[in-house]
């Protein structure tokens, strides 16, 4: 639809999403419109710049205002205040322009009609967008190839797996080749492989396509570190932090991070207090217990070792790792990701 | 080849919603039992309530054209009124007002899809129906009998987009609110028998649903002399042609608005 290879330059700093400002505060239903209670605040100023080429990653736990604002961006709801531009189009003024060249997959998404084929499916989906058949059925021929899904086109689409119904969903997505590609928590309620499969298509869709977009949301710290070239850390309806995925762990983070395996220790909340320890998870693993220290600096992990063998614990290794994204999570917002959807 | 836009997007995202509709008729037969058999058991029971009463025998062929006309009524009310609110419920809802073609060619397929099966199925009932009970038409005025079932279609599924809108505002009472609109339309309409049979006012109110104008011009036209008609043929439709272009012109007036409120409020066109 568009010329390939191509950066296409439709907003003023060449943006290929633009937010300033956003709110979205929702009303909750059953209570007074005046009162405080009654008001669910999804989006609380949130201002981004994805350039175009850019594989963004929005990062955050359940409720942090991921999904909301994708459904801004892609026009299927109103902010409250503030301004946000799909290649430099207005998605409240310019919403049927901006619909032209974008295109939403979200996880555990089960559209379209069970007693279709794939093939059929995509066709109609192809045809909203008002492709001719023959270069439809080609570009969907194509697509299910290359998500290794073409020996299942002509299987009913209320009989594919879910992991098979995903990759449908995506090759759905980019039927209509958009400048801007909305995914919205993808991968979420897949098999590894299949997760695995559809990072992959992703990654190559954006290296094939160097002027197209992706704006991705995930809870996955691993999903946002493989794939995307930054990252915005998203928490009650605020972007915390934003960067590239080492940039982030190198500067956000803080301290340094060791990786230690021990003989079973049901409880190891007393490491924190060895002078120096700034957070410890433990977990079970085979009879043994991994701990993940945060210490404030390098020299801190001798006495978390004297602390050990104080106890009689033996020490199977120990690794200095890399910060990791949930380490800048953790670091941010006071908690791991898992404990904030947990809490709600 | 490039993708069309315009006119031709229009169609080809019509024809395009209506190929479920179309294929799901031909891939899952049970309907030649459940549209037909069932709603045919039903005229039958009033064909033999006219005949033990010795009613006239144009009174069966009253009952097999209402009997034809229930499919239409069934699929606007089941197939359009209530698909936005199964589209939410399947999530394709939110995916068809991403769409550029928007939201209207996508709901004419919808109604050109259910539109094929059910004028299929009131061709099966009326064709059953007569051969079983023996029933003789005399149809003049061929293209005007066609051009009232014409309008009267474009006026139902345009009162069917009305609904479909108005569903989506009333949510999960979908269910409940189409139970609501069968018999009693069925009563009102005068599907089992002449509407004029309640009295010329309440034929003259009943009249807000196009099937009751459109049924009763063409008993006048298929059972001539004999029918006890509400208005003139051709004065019915002229009001149904009003009642095409007065649904018609607010079924587009409520699809922006039900598209306007969904983005607003979030909650009518998304499932969260």
């Amino acid at each position: 639809m568009r010329g390939e290879g191509t950066n296409p330059s439709y907003g003023m700093k060449d943006l290929a999403v633009e937010t300033k400002d956003l709110v979205r505060v929702y009303r909750r239903r059953g209570s007074s419109k005046n009162s405080q209670d009654s008001r669910i605040v999804a989006l609380d100023g949130v201002t981004l710049e994805i350039p175009y080429g850019e594989l963004f990653g929005l990062l955050g736990p359940n409720g942090a205002g991921k999904t909301t604002l994708i459904k801004i961006l892609v026009t299927l709801l109103l902010p409250t205040s503030g301004t946000a531009r799909v290649a430099g189009l207005d998605v409240v003024e310019q919403a049927h322009q901006v619909r032209e060249l974008i295109s939403m997959v979200s996880g555990g998404e089960h559209s379209g009609y069970g007693l279709l084929t794939v093939r059929e499916q995509l066709w109609m989906f192809s045809q909203f967008y008002g492709l001719p058949t023959r270069l439809a059925l080609a570009r969907i021929d194509e697509l299910l190839r290359i998500v290794g899904l073409y020996d299942e086109r002509n299987r009913r689409v209320s009989d594919l797996s879910t992991g098979m119904r995903q990759k449908m969903n995506l090759v759905r997505g980019l039927l209509s080749d958009p400048l801007v590609f909305f995914l919205d928590e993808p991968t979420v309620g897949l098999d590894v492989s299949a997760a695995r499969d559809i990072r992959a298509y992703i990654r190559e869709w954006i290296r094939e396509k160097p002027g197209r977009t992706i704006l991705l949301t995930t809870h996955y710290m691993h999903e946002a570190e493989e794939l995307c070239d930054r990252v915005a850390i998203i928490h009650k309806g605020r972007i915390i932090a934003s960067d590239t995925p080492s940039a982030l762990r190198r500067n956000a983070a803080g301290g340094s991070y060791f990786l230690l395996t021990t003989e079973h220790l049901p409880d190891g909340g007393w490491l924190k207090e060895v002078p120096g320890v700034r957070r410890v998870d433990t977990r079970a693993l085979d009879g043994r217990t991994e701990i993940r220290l945060q210490l404030a600096e390098d020299g801190v992990i001798a006495g978390v070792v004297k602390a050990l063998a104080d106890r009689d614990r033996k020490i199977y290794s120990l690794t200095k790792v890399e910060p990791s994204l949930e380490d800048v999570f953790i670091q941010i917002v006071g908690r791991r990701l898992e404990e904030v959807d947990e809490a709600g | 080849m490039r993708p069309g836009r315009g006119i031709v997007r229009f169609l080809r995202a019509m024809v395009g919603r209506s190929y479920p509709r179309i294929i799901g008729s031909n891939r899952d037969k049970s309907w030649l039992f459940y549209d037909t058999v069932l709603p045919l058991l039903g005229t039958i029971a009033f064909v033999y309530v006219y005949k033990t009463l010795g009613a006239p025998e144009r009174f069966v062929g009253y009952v097999i054209m209402g009997g034809a006309t229930t499919a239409f009524w069934m699929n606007v009310m089941w197939s359009m009124a209530a698909q936005f609110y199964w589209e939410k419920q399947g999530g394709n809802l939110e995916l068809y007002l991403m769409m550029p073609c928007g939201l209207t060619p996508i709901l004419l397929g919808m109604s050109l899809g259910g539109l094929v099966a059910t004028l299929l199925r009131a061709i099966l009932i009326v064709s059953l129906g007569s051969l079983l009970f023996h029933v003789s038409y005399t149809l003049r005025q061929i293209p005007l009998f066609l051009l009232i079932f014409a309008v009267t279609v474009v006026a139902l599924y345009g009162l069917g987009v009305v609904f479909a809108s108005l569903f989506l505002f009333w949510g999960r009472e979908a269910w409940h609110t189409v139970n609501l609109f069968m018999e009693p339309v069925f009563l009102a309409s005068g599907f089992y028998f002449p509407v004029r049979a309640l009295g010329f006012w309440v034929g003259v109110g009943a009249s807000i649903i196009p099937l009751t104008l459109g049924l009763d011009a063409m008993r006048q036209l298929l059972f001539a002399g004999s029918h006890p008609a509400l208005l003139p043929a051709r004065v019915e439709l002229a009001f149904l042609v009003v009642l095409a272009l007065f649904f018609l012109l607010l079924a587009r007036r409520l699809l922006q608005q039900m598209e306007y409120l969904a983005r607003r409020e979030g909650r009518l066109s998304l499932r969260f």
